[in-house]
């Protein structure tokens, strides 16, 4: 197998390097490969498909080259065509719809974003109102109620006072009226002990106007 | 008929399918070449036109490709030539998408690489280069050769700096082709050689088979950097275009 090898690739460089004789090339080849070779004109052969892997180096073999430019020409001509009038608008329109949707559901998404900031603010607005109004009620009635506690306390202790009052009058007439029945006993004791020293029954007037002394000093 | 399975160049032969005759001397044939070309671009066509069938808001899958080769498109064109850029766009991206497939493409075993042959990546390479030129000259007249002369030199050094500056304008479209050919060619070239050794290898024997698993790992590997290169050549081309583009559009330094 490396004999094979060895020439054929020495060959094929040596080739390459006189690419500009593709005359020579082509009747030496002529010869070698007869059977398509043959039938076409000399300069032909050369690239005939039978021998042509030994026609030189195919890239510089001057003979392909008029076909793959005209084929050249007229694919990558169609291919531009195809991409500029077909292939290439639809893309950018899909990317361009794309593009322009997303902008729209961006505006979309800020504008609901506006709207959903208003109804917070607005919420706040109406909790803190709504506290506001709480304050206010549960001020009131404790107010209120303060007030209504205050009332029934001054109500209470107008009674109690009364009562108090009432009570200390009771008392005073009380200890009046058994003050006057220490005195009338005292005027009795007092006349009683004067006539048991003296023997004779003392006027109740003077009785009663000494014992008054007696008292009120 | 085994020293052509191995041969490594054997896989950039073009071979005709349909004959179509030499009119003016010139031979003209539907070979191997063309119908890779036209299965290129039936692929990239049908692939964009059945992703993008459902026309869904929410892309499936294949939309969500097709829109990611877009989109990558189009802001590489936006990056390196402003929106103004946007007008070359369909051509820009027909360039990526055949590069990209044809690359692709070749890397599937028993295929044909349309990008490794000069003649292709040329042609491809003169479009970008044909359309800078003419657009420059259409867009901005005269003033377009002010591409050629670089601001703030001094004066002596001038005629030196016009010289470079055409010697590397024309440089482009030949290192725009040749970059592209050059990685393909060498990159199937050395995919298949390894592959070779596999098969040489293993036909020795036990042995042989044993020792064949290096060159196989390196296949795989290199099968891998291949994928790689695919890509990012696609993107280099790409990218150089839509520079060499952006010159067309703003010629000043």
């Amino acid at each position: 197998m490396p004999q094979t090898q060895g020439p054929s690739v020495t060959y094929v460089i040596a080739q390459a390097n006189v690419p500009s004789s593709p005359a020579g090339v082509g009747t030496e080849d002529g010869a070698v490969a007869l059977p398509q070779g043959v039938e076409h004109n000399g300069v032909e052969i050369g690239a005939t498909p039978g021998e042509a892997h030994a026609g030189g180096f195919p890239p510089f073999d001057a003979h392909t080259f008029p076909s793959q430019l005209i084929w050249l020409a007229i694919t990558f001509g169609a291919l531009y065509l195809l991409m500029s009038r077909i292939a290439l608008p639809r893309i950018g329109t899909i990317l361009e719809e794309r593009h322009d949707r997303i902008a729209d559901d961006i505006e979309e998404a800020g504008r609901l974003k506006a709207e959903s900031e208003a109804a917070a603010e607005a919420y706040e607005q109406a909790l803190a109102t709504a506290r506001g109004k709480a304050h206010a009620i549960a001020a009131e009635t404790r107010d209120r109620l303060s007030a209504d506690a205050e009332a029934s306390r001054k109500s209470l202790e107008a009674g109690l006072n009364d009562k108090l009052s009432a009570a200390e009058a009771q008392i005073a007439a009380t200890k009046t009226s058994a003050m006057s029945n220490v005195r009338g006993i005292a005027v009795d004791a007092a006349g009683a002990i004067v006539s048991g020293l003296i023997g004779t029954q003392p006027a109740p007037q003077q009785v009663e106007a000494a014992v008054d002394a007696v008292v009120k000093n | 008929m085994a020293s052509s399975e191995i041969d490594p160049i054997h896989q950039f032969h073009i071979n005709k399918i349909v004959d179509l005759g030499a009119p003016g001397g010139v031979q003209l044939a539907f070979t191997n070449s063309a119908a890779y070309m036209v299965a290129i671009v039936a692929i990239i066509f049908f692939f964009l036109t059945y992703a993008t069938r459902g026309r869904t808001l929410v892309p499936g899958r294949l939309q969500s490709l097709a829109e990611l080769g877009y989109e990558f498109v189009a802001s590489t064109v936006r990056q390196t030539a402003g929106n103004e850029g946007m007008k070359f766009f369909p051509l820009i991206f027909s360039l990526f998408a055949f590069v990209l497939i044809a690359n692709f493409v070749g890397l599937i075993p028993y295929t044909f690489t349309v990008t490794s042959h000069l003649i292709v990546t040329a042609a491809l390479a003169l479009v970008v280069i044909g359309t800078v030129i003419i657009y420059g000259f259409m867009r901005h007249g005269t003033h377009f050769l002010g591409l050629f002369v670089p601001s703030g030199v001094p004066a002596f050094l001038l005629p030196f700096m016009v010289v470079i500056e055409v010697i590397s304008f024309l440089s482009r479209p030949i290192s725009l082709s040749l970059r592209l050919f050059a990685n393909m060619l060498a990159g199937h070239i050395a995919m298949k050689v390894f592959a070779g050794f596999v098969v040489m290898m293993s036909a020795t024997g036990i042995a042989g088979a044993l020792g064949a698993t290096l060159p196989l790992a390196m296949v795989v590997a290199l099968t891998a950097l291949e994928f790689l290169v695919a890509f990012l050549q696609a993107y280099v081309f790409t990218v150089l275009t839509c520079i060499y583009l952006n010159d067309a559009l703003h010629p000043g330094h």
